[in-house]
Formats: structure tokens, C-alpha cells, sequence
């Protein structure tokens, strides 16, 4: 069962042939060769394939690329302006916030989605005051929010301070 | 994954048509749970027909107070919206304490109703399990135990239901909206699921095709001091040992309200009415929140592996309890 669908990935427009099987991130790495997006479990467990689809960080894994017509998709590989590495990535690379890397996307457009989550005002389990107006990302804050991208070499030390950095500034 | 064919619904009658007109079919909102059932083929539908775009993304106010929330609202808008977080600060922490923020981004309120057990049988497909196979067997009675009911429990099912929100929501009385192929009803969360004594092949009483529309939130003035608390085995993005969701009113020393709904114990969210009973009227000390505790979890069955499911819901009860207590 085929479908031809239309996504915004990373600011171009592609259009593409899927069967109605595949998932968002098989069709970023599969067929339109956006590798950034990665495959750690396939089942919603890890985050290494999170990417944001109209404004919001999902498990690409556990999307039908069919369900997301139409949708405005951002990988890591779209963050950066130009040879311009967006903040996230210069202060993950600063903070040697990774080991092998393989996480490192998932995490930084789960930080990136993170920051805009929390300026708009979104609480997390953790917030003292469920009704304040501002969610401070205080290292508690940040070690939630990111709770959904694992790291199996576990930089999370570097991980929390190289969000904690940008996040204050 | 089985091969399907992909509907996008353009009406919600036309869906629930397609739907309960093909034992195969089935409907797609989130996704989050049901893409990584079928990517295991522990369900097999043959038709998706998509209706995230068409339920109600929306929460509005109710006319004699409370909410009507739309079965299309993502998880993490309903713990976000500022409503809900005065009114109902339990909705909003239960849903905070599960998953993570990615999948509470795809998951809807209407889909974390009818997501399945977590259950590793049942989501094993080389494994008996009566839940995925009627008439197969539990491999749970025999096996892993350790995320499994103590409450409700029958020998064919002893899967729990891993819902974070459904518990706040039972606690509250909140009822579920449907659509079905006899027309629209109503269903009060605490009779949305069936004993798996009945077989647990079915989790809920919702018919073939029948769609849940959207949740209403009753006004209940105490659940603005309420709180839900979690225990798991790791401090985020886990499952339940076991949660609780309470709300309390103490006046002259003496329980005047109370609600209490406990996770990670049962098949469905389960409302801790003995206890509640036990409490009503008595002084808010805490021999009678041990004693009401005590008083629920009279009824647990547990098995070998999950024994300590039992103290460890009666003292997380006792002591919401005494938060409680002391912020009143």
C-alpha cells in the first residue's frame, strides 16, 4: 500500500512515495537520506530519533511518515544558519557533552524543543509551583525534561551543563 | 509490520463507520502506542483510519463547572493548561510523571485511556498470553511478576493498566464521551474497563468502532490542593510501581472529603472506595490512614514476584495522606 506524500524537512519541501508502513524516521534516513535523525530502539524508549514536526519534539520512530502530510520537519541537521552551529550544538561541543555520539542529535533538538517548551510556560513533574508563569531551568528541570533521550555513555553530567549553559544566557 | 491501507477521515461519523464496519480496522490518533504494537504485530489491523486531525484539540468549560477535555489533546497540553493545573493539579502531575515529553507531545488524552498493558508477554509475541491469544496462557503467573496487579487480578490476566492520567481521572469521577456505531454515549471512567475475569482480551466495554470524543472533568472544588505521587524504579520516564492520586478536605480534625485512586496495581485505574469509606468522618490521624490503607489493600492477591507491591502501596497511601493532612 503505497502513498505519495509531501514534508517540509529541514526547511525543503520533498515529496516522496511510502509505503504506508514506514515511519517518520525511516523516511528521513531511508529514503531521503537525512541521517541525523537516528535509529537507537525503534519503539519510543530512547529518543535518539526525535525530531520536531510542526514546532514539537516527537519519537520519529513511532510516526507514520503517511500521518505527517503536509508537516514541517526539523532534524539537527536544520538547526544550524548557514556554517552557523546553532547555540545548542557549540555548547554541546564545548562541554564534550557526548562520547560516541550517536544520542547527540535526539538531544540536541530535544534541548532546543526543551528551551521552548519551557518559555512557554509548560511545567514538568518536577516544577516546585504548578502554577508559576516561568519554569527556571534549574539542573533538576533540565535532567527531567530531557529524561526522554538516553545516552548509554552516559555524558549526562556534560549533557545537563552544556543545556544549563544556554538555557541561562 | 503487516501491510495497511491508510484512511485520513474527513468526518467523525464517517470514521466510526469505517471503523466498526471491518474487524480489522482500526483507529489512529497519537500513535505512540499503537505504531509500536504493530511494528511487534501484536496487533495487526489491515485499515488505519486517522483521526487526529478531527477529534476536539480543545478544553472547554463546562456549564455547571468542570472541563470538557478533547480526546485529541496531546498529554503534555492537558498538564500544561492553566485550568487544569489550579483545578486539578493531580491531572496535571500524573500526566507529567508519565512517559517523556516527546511522547507526551504524540500521545492524546483519548489514546491514554486505551493504551495496552506494558505487560512483557503480552507484547512478546514467541509467548503465551491470554491477553494477545485467548486461551493460550499467562506467562506472567509463572514468570516475570514484578510489574504486575494486586488488585483485580483473575488466573487467565494479571496485566496492569500503565495509565498515569486515568488514575487522577478516576479519582475525580471524571466520565468519557464516545461515538459509536449506535450513536453517542456516555461512560463513567470507573466502569470504562472490564474484569479480566470477563477475558482480557478486551480491556474496555467500548464496542468495534466506538470512539472516545472527548473526557469531562467533573467540578470538584477539593481536587485544587489534590496531588499524585509515583513510584518507579528509576526517578523519570518509568512506569508504576505504584501512584496515587488524592485529594483530601479535613475540618475540626475530621475527614470531611476524600478521594483516593491508586496506579500500577490493578487492570485499570483503581478507585480505593473501601478506604475512602474507612476515612470519611474520622479524625485525619494517621492510624486511621494506615487503617483505611490496610482496609484496601485487604482484597490484594498478590503473587510471588510483586508482594511488595502491598506495603508499598499502603504506606505511598499513608503518606499522601499526611501531605495532605498537612497542607490543609
Amino acid at each position: 500500500m503505497e502513498r505519495k506524500i509531501t514534508l517540509r524537512v529541514d526547511g525543503k519541501e520533498r515529496t516522496l512515495t511510502v509505503d504506508t508502513r514506514t515511519t517518520l524516521l525511516d523516511a528521513l534516513r531511508e529514503r531521503l537520506g537525512v541521517t541525523s535523525a537516528k535509529k537507537g530502539c525503534d519503539h519510543g524508549q530512547c529518543g535518539a530519533c526525535t525530531v520536531m514536526v510542526d514546532g514539537l519534539r516527537v519519537n520519529s520512530c513511532l510516526t507514520l511518515a503517511v500521518a505527517r502530510e503536509g508537516a514541517e520537519v526539523v532534524t539537527a541537521d536544520g538547526l544550524a544558519e548557514g556554517d552557523e552551529l546553532h547555540p545548542v550544538q557549540r555548547s554541546f561541543i564545548s562541554h564534550d557533552a557526548f562520547q560516541c555520539g550517536y544520542c547527540t542529535p535526539g538531544q540536541i533538538i530535544s534541548a532546543v524543543a526543551m528551551m521552548r517548551e519551557a518559555e512557554e510556560g509548560w511545567p514538568s513533574v518536577v516544577s516546585e509551583d504548578l502554577d508559576a508563569d516561568e519554569f527556571p531551568l534549574s539542573r533538576e528541570e533540565i535532567a527531567e525534561r530531557m529524561s526522554g533521550n538516553l545516552c548509554r555513555c552516559a555524558a549526562y553530567v556534560n549533557i545537563v551543563e552544556a543545556i544549563e549553559e544556554v538555557a541561562r544566557s | 509490520m503487516k501491510p495497511f491501507v491508510y484512511e485520513r477521515a474527513t468526518d467523525v461519523s464517517s470514521a466510526v463507520a469505517a471503523v466498526a464496519g471491518r474487524p480489522d480496522a482500526s483507529f489512529l490518533a497519537g500513535g505512540s502506542n499503537l505504531v509500536d504494537l504493530m511494528k511487534m504485530e501484536v496487533v495487526k489491523p489491515e485499515l488505519l483510519v486517522d483521526i487526529r486531525h478531527l477529534i476536539s484539540h480543545t478544553i472547554e468549560e463546562l456549564p455547571g463547572g468542570g472541563l470538557r477535555i478533547g480526546a485529541g489533546v496531546s498529554n503534555n497540553e492537558l498538564a500544561a493548561d492553566r485550568r487544569v493545573r489550579r483545578r486539578y493539579p493531580m491531572v496535571s502531575q500524573a500526566v507529567l510523571a508519565g512517559a517523556s515529553f516527546q511522547l507526551r507531545n504524540l500521545a492524546t488524552v483519548g489514546g491514554n485511556f486505551l493504551q495496552r498493558t506494558r505487560c512483557p508477554y503480552f507484547r512478546d509475541v514467541s509467548m503465551p498470553c491470554n491477553k494477545r491469544e485467548p486461551g493460550t496462557a499467562c506467562s506472567a503467573l509463572e514468570g516475570h511478576q514484578r510489574d504486575m496487579a494486586i488488585l483485580g487480578a483473575s488466573e487467565s490476566c494479571v496485566a496492569m493498566h500503565p495509565s498515569d492520567m486515568g488514575v487522577a481521572m478516576a479519582a475525580l469521577d471524571a466520565v468519557i464521551r464516545t461515538v459509536g456505531p449506535d450513536g453517542e454515549r456516555t461512560i463513567p471512567v470507573n466502569e470504562l474497563y472490564r474484569s479480566p475475569a470477563d477475558g482480557p482480551e478486551r480491556d474496555t466495554v467500548l464496542k468495534h468502532g466506538e470512539l472516545i470524543t472527548a473526557v469531562d472533568l467533573p467540578d470538584v472544588p477539593v481536587a485544587a490542593t489534590s496531588r499524585y505521587r509515583k513510584v518507579r524504579d528509576r526517578a523519570s520516564y518509568a512506569f508504576a510501581l505504584v501512584s496515587v492520586a488524592a485529594a483530601l478536605r479535613v475540618r475540626g480534625g475530621a475527614v470531611r472529603e476524600v478521594r483516593i485512586a491508586l496506579g500500577g496495581v490493578a487492570h485499570k485505574p483503581w478507585r480505593a472506595r473501601t478506604a475512602e469509606r474507612h476515612l470519611i468522618g474520622r479524625p485525619a490521624t494517621e492510624a486511621n490512614f494506615r487503617a483505611a490503607a490496610e482496609a484496601e489493600l485487604a482484597a490484594a492477591e498478590p503473587l510471588k514476584g510483586n508482594a511488595f507491591k502491598v506495603p508499598l502501596a499502603r504506606n505511598t497511601i499513608v503518606s499522601m495522606l499526611r501531605t495532605l493532612a498537612e497542607e490543609a
